[in-house]
């Protein structure tokens, strides 16, 4: 009746996820309880689980990386204590269990976190850059999100019914084959991120097609912000590259529920196949996070030096550039694989090569600060920390893009610190940075900066001693993943990377706290005019946070840095507002499609892992149905009455002209 | 301007016969059947990554066939030849339901739907009788690493099809339901651009599989 799920699956003997587990719970179900009480649930149906409204989605998909980064974290904080001790001894942590954690901890970060809070930010902000109304297939893009909330749950039900994969966060076979890895672990992963990853793609499309497709008046391709360009980049390559991990994952599949030998060590099965395929998606993906946050650098720094951004053609050109190397490098992830010098040549040039735009990048950084009236907020701190910490992290990849070098530091501890430093050095600050500089426009607020502040130097001070060693117990031949070690040199470094887990948990701390006074502070914090940063492009050219609409009227364009022109008109000829005609608008209406379907997806996803086939079925079906019963429907659309846009915006610019008259010189 | 320059909003009278639509692209959003047809167009594009991923493997696998038979001793031509009959007429009765829909002629859209509907089912049941004959005679998916990747090639393309039946049938009753609404007659497009695309993806199959396969 229920396949391989029994009272077994519920891991009684071991105290940490259980009790994990059973706080978790108990939250969840106090703030369920909670919203059920006070009377939310419908304002929360209403205006968000149903909405198809880019920025709620995009809010959704940022939540939903916050709160899997404290999940991620926590693996993280366990693995350097477990190390730290584990001198001579066990440590903690069982190894059955320490295995579970880090394989845990890389998927949930790179699926779950970066991904998430990175699309995220680009639903925000992208259809406001543009000026549009909102994304080119809006009930999809609800879908997409609720796909990818599917994938986080089942990897946390994975931590109270069953465990997780052992396997590290790509589940490299023979290990992740059925006969060494027989339980549901490796299955938990495999649908979890067969399901988030339909959700990616559906992500990627929606958003080519947005920005390719649909802009106001006048924003030519040359005339989009960065953002929208990296964006552009990021999710052609989704496009690309994520068909190729679900492929590679359905084989895995097919090997492990059906007996087939794509990757078994039997029967002609190619093991080195599955780190070609999974890499030539895996490398990739590393951009696809990475240029959005270059993307929100350049707004930022551009925004803070008062200047437009230094190079605008050369960085489209580097982004271009990025996004095709980013698909011939994959073989620098195993030049042990043995395929000679000649391929291995070959890969490690471009692996170098690849550096270049990136260096680009960042002298149009620096020149873009040259010069400029540089205002030292927190997504500016965040994006100078980002620059000196990529160059590093940077530098240590063209060091392992040499084959030779990288014989002697594959799968060492030095690999760990490289990819931990371009990846929180460059996505996660660049995450951060964008979190702060687009809060105001989400919720109509500021963030407290003092604490903003703080958090940032923990985390960068944190960082630096998390990491560092890491390069240093590489060196000294510490390999990855060990749940125990009796080499007396490695302790030292090792206690010190925990006291900087620790840092980092500071700063983490001071980023909640941030949150919880800017929401008690929020009316001292209130941006009134929309434009608290006295920013350049088009998002923040309406209110903050903008209505459903997001632009009363489409607003024209006739050069980059749109919405500095507006203002430079602004300043002078007046504000006006007497020559605008309002008309109705129609926007499309909230459905439950993404939620539903989602659900089912997650009874599917469920039923799957734990062989439960009748269950499937029933999922399979609910899924479709859902479907069909949302192309069934007849109205789509509501309409919002000219009168009410008119209010709207009148509100607005008033506003405005306020602000425009205490400046004086804006 | 507004009616242009929402990707959403948009009166009832685009058909297909909108052209020249994108000559105007900057000074507002394309109408939203060049939207949605493009957004379609990406979707098959990875989904054609996704096959040449399977693709890749059965050409890295071929020759993994661990003591078992080989392409030439199992494939028969005169089935795929048949099959291959099929797909191709039903990709012709599809342009031809795509005309009707068109034209908005209900009773040819519902018949060249139906041809196309009966052609699919005709190519599946080939398939999987070939399917089951090769697991009857010991050939199956798990005896050899050649025939696992062949198996998932030829199925995934399998699946695709049956899933594009299940969207045949859907738009069927849609359209009966509904009529040529603007909305369903974009669904249409995205339907024949998907079947059409596993016409070509067929044919990489045939050749790369089947003919190739047999004269090893």
């Amino acid at each position: 009746m229920f396949g391989k799920l029994s009272w077994a699956a519920i891991p009684l003997s071991e105290p940490i996820p259980l009790v994990t587990g059973a706080v978790v719970m108990l939250a969840l179900l106090a703030i369920i309880a909670w919203v059920v009480i006070a009377g939310y649930l419908p304002y929360l149906w209403r205006e968000w689980i149903t909405s198809v409204d880019h920025k709620r989605i995009g809010v959704m998909y940022v939540l939903l990386a916050a709160v899997m980064l404290l999940r991620g974290f926590s693996d993280a904080i366990m693995m350097r204590a477990q190390q730290a001790l584990a001198f001579h001894s066990q440590g903690y942590l069982p190894p059955e269990h320490y295995n579970q954690i880090f394989s845990a901890h890389g998927t949930l970060m790179i699926f779950f976190v970066a991904m998430p809070f990175v699309i995220g930010l680009m639903n925000l902000v992208v259809p406001l850059q543009l000026g549009v109304r909102d994304v080119a297939f809006p009930t999809l893009n609800s879908v997409g999100f609720w796909l990818t909330a599917t994938g986080a749950l089942l990897v946390n039900v994975s931590l109270v019914v069953g465990e997780f994969a052992r396997t590290g966060w790509l589940p490299y076979p023979p290990l992740s084959e059925l006969t060494y890895s027989p339980g549901v672990g490796v299955d938990y992963y495999l649908w979890s991120l067969e399901i988030s990853g339909v959700g990616t793609l559906v992500a990627g499309i929606n958003l080519v097609t947005t920005i390719l497709k649909l802009h106001t008046t006048g924003m030519t391709y040359l005339r989009m912000p960065m953002f929208c360009w990296t964006a552009l980049a990021s999710n052609m390559m989704i496009i690309a590259a994520f068909p190729i991990l679900t492929a590679t994952l359905a084989m895995l599949i097919l090997d492990r529920y059906f007996g087939f030998h794509f990757f078994t060590n039997e029967a002609g099965g190619n093991v080195m196949m599955f780190m070609n395929l999974i890499w030539a998606w895996g490398h990739p993906e590393v951009y696809i996070l990475v240029l959005p946050a270059f993307g929100i650098y350049s707004e930022v720094v551009s925004t803070f030096s008062g200047k437009p951004l230094f190079g605008y053609r050369s960085m489209v050109l580097a982004t271009m550039a990025i996004c095709i190397i980013a698909f011939m490098v994959w073989l620098h992830h195993f030049f042990t694989m043995g395929a000679g010098p000649d391929v291995n040549a070959i890969f490690g040039i471009a692996s170098m090569i690849i550096a270049v735009p990136t260096g680009v990048k960042i002298y149009n950084w620096l020149f873009t600060m040259y010069g400029g009236r540089v205002r030292f907020t927190t997504p500016m701190l965040w994006s100078i920390g980002f620059m000196v910490t990529f160059i590093l992290g940077g530098l240590t990849g063209v060091l392992v893009a040499v084959p030779p070098a990288d014989f002697l530091l594959h799968n060492s501890l030095f690999l760990v610190a490289h990819f931990h430093n371009v990846i929180i050095g460059g996505v996660l600050f660049g995450a951060f940075a964008g979190y702060t500089y687009w809060f105001p426009k989400a919720f109509g607020f500021r963030l407290h900066e003092g604490l903003g502040k703080l958090a940032f130097w923990f985390w960068l001070i944190g960082f630096y001693v998390a990491f560092m060693p890491l390069y240093a117990v590489g060196f000294l031949g510490m390999t990855r993943r060990m749940q125990h070690y009796d080499v007396p040199e490695w302790r030292p470094w090792l206690i010190l990377a925990a006291a900087g887990a620790g840092l980092i948990l500071l700063g983490i701390i001071f980023q909640i706290a941030q949150l919880v006074v800017s929401i008690r502070h929020r009316e001292e914090l209130r941006d009134r005019t929309g434009d608290p940063w006295d920013g350049r492009s088009l998002e923040w050219a309406t209110a903050s946070p903008p209505p459903a609409f997001n632009f009363a009227i489409p607003p024209e364009v006739s050069g980059g840095d749109a919405y500095w022109a507006m203002k430079q008109r602004a300043r002078e000829s007046g504000l006006q507002n007497d020559g605008r005609t309002y008309k109705d608008i129609e926007m499309p209406r909230n459905s439950p499609t993404g939620f539903v379907c989602a659900f089912f997806a997650t009874i599917m996803g469920f039923a799957l892992i734990w062989h439960i086939w009748w269950m499937v079925l029933l999922g399979g079906i609910g899924a479709f149905a859902t479907f069909v019963a949302f192309a069934w429907r007849d109205h789509d659309e509501y309409v919002i009455p000219a009168a009410e846009v008119a209010r709207i915006d009148h509100a607005n610019l008033e506003q405005r002209r306020a602000a425009l008259s205490l400046a004086g010189s804006l | 301007m507004a009616d242009t320059t929402l990707g959403f909003a948009q009166g009832g009278s685009n058909n297909l016969r909108v052209r020249g639509a994108s000559v105007v692209a900057y000074s507002g959003s394309a109408p939203k059947r060049i939207v949605t047809g493009y957004g379609f167009w990406l979707f098959l594009l990875s989904d054609i990554v996704m096959f040449s991923c399977f693709f890749a493997s059965y050409a890295v696998l071929v020759g993994q066939t661990a003591g078992g038979p080989r392409g030439s001793q199992l494939f028969d031509l005169r089935n795929v030849a048949i099959e291959t009959g099929c797909l191709l007429v039903s990709s012709f009765t599809c342009g031809l339901a795509s005309i009707a829909a068109d034209m908005r002629n209900q009773r040819w859209f519902q018949i060249a739907m139906a041809v196309t509907c009966v052609l699919g089912l005709a190519f599946l049941a080939l398939e999987l009788r070939e399917f089951a004959d090769l697991i009857k005679r010991g050939a199956g998916p798990t005896r050899s690493a050649f025939l696992s990747s062949f198996f998932a090639l030829v199925g995934c393309h399998g699946a695709h099809v049956s899933a594009g039946i299940l969207w045949l049938l859907t738009m069927m009753a849609q359209v009966f339901a509904k009529g040529f609404r603007a909305d369903i007659q974009r669904r249409l497009l995205c339907f024949a651009l998907f079947w059409h695309a596993l016409d070509i993806i067929w044919v990489a199959v045939f050749s790369v599989v089947y003919l190739l396969g047999s004269a090893t």
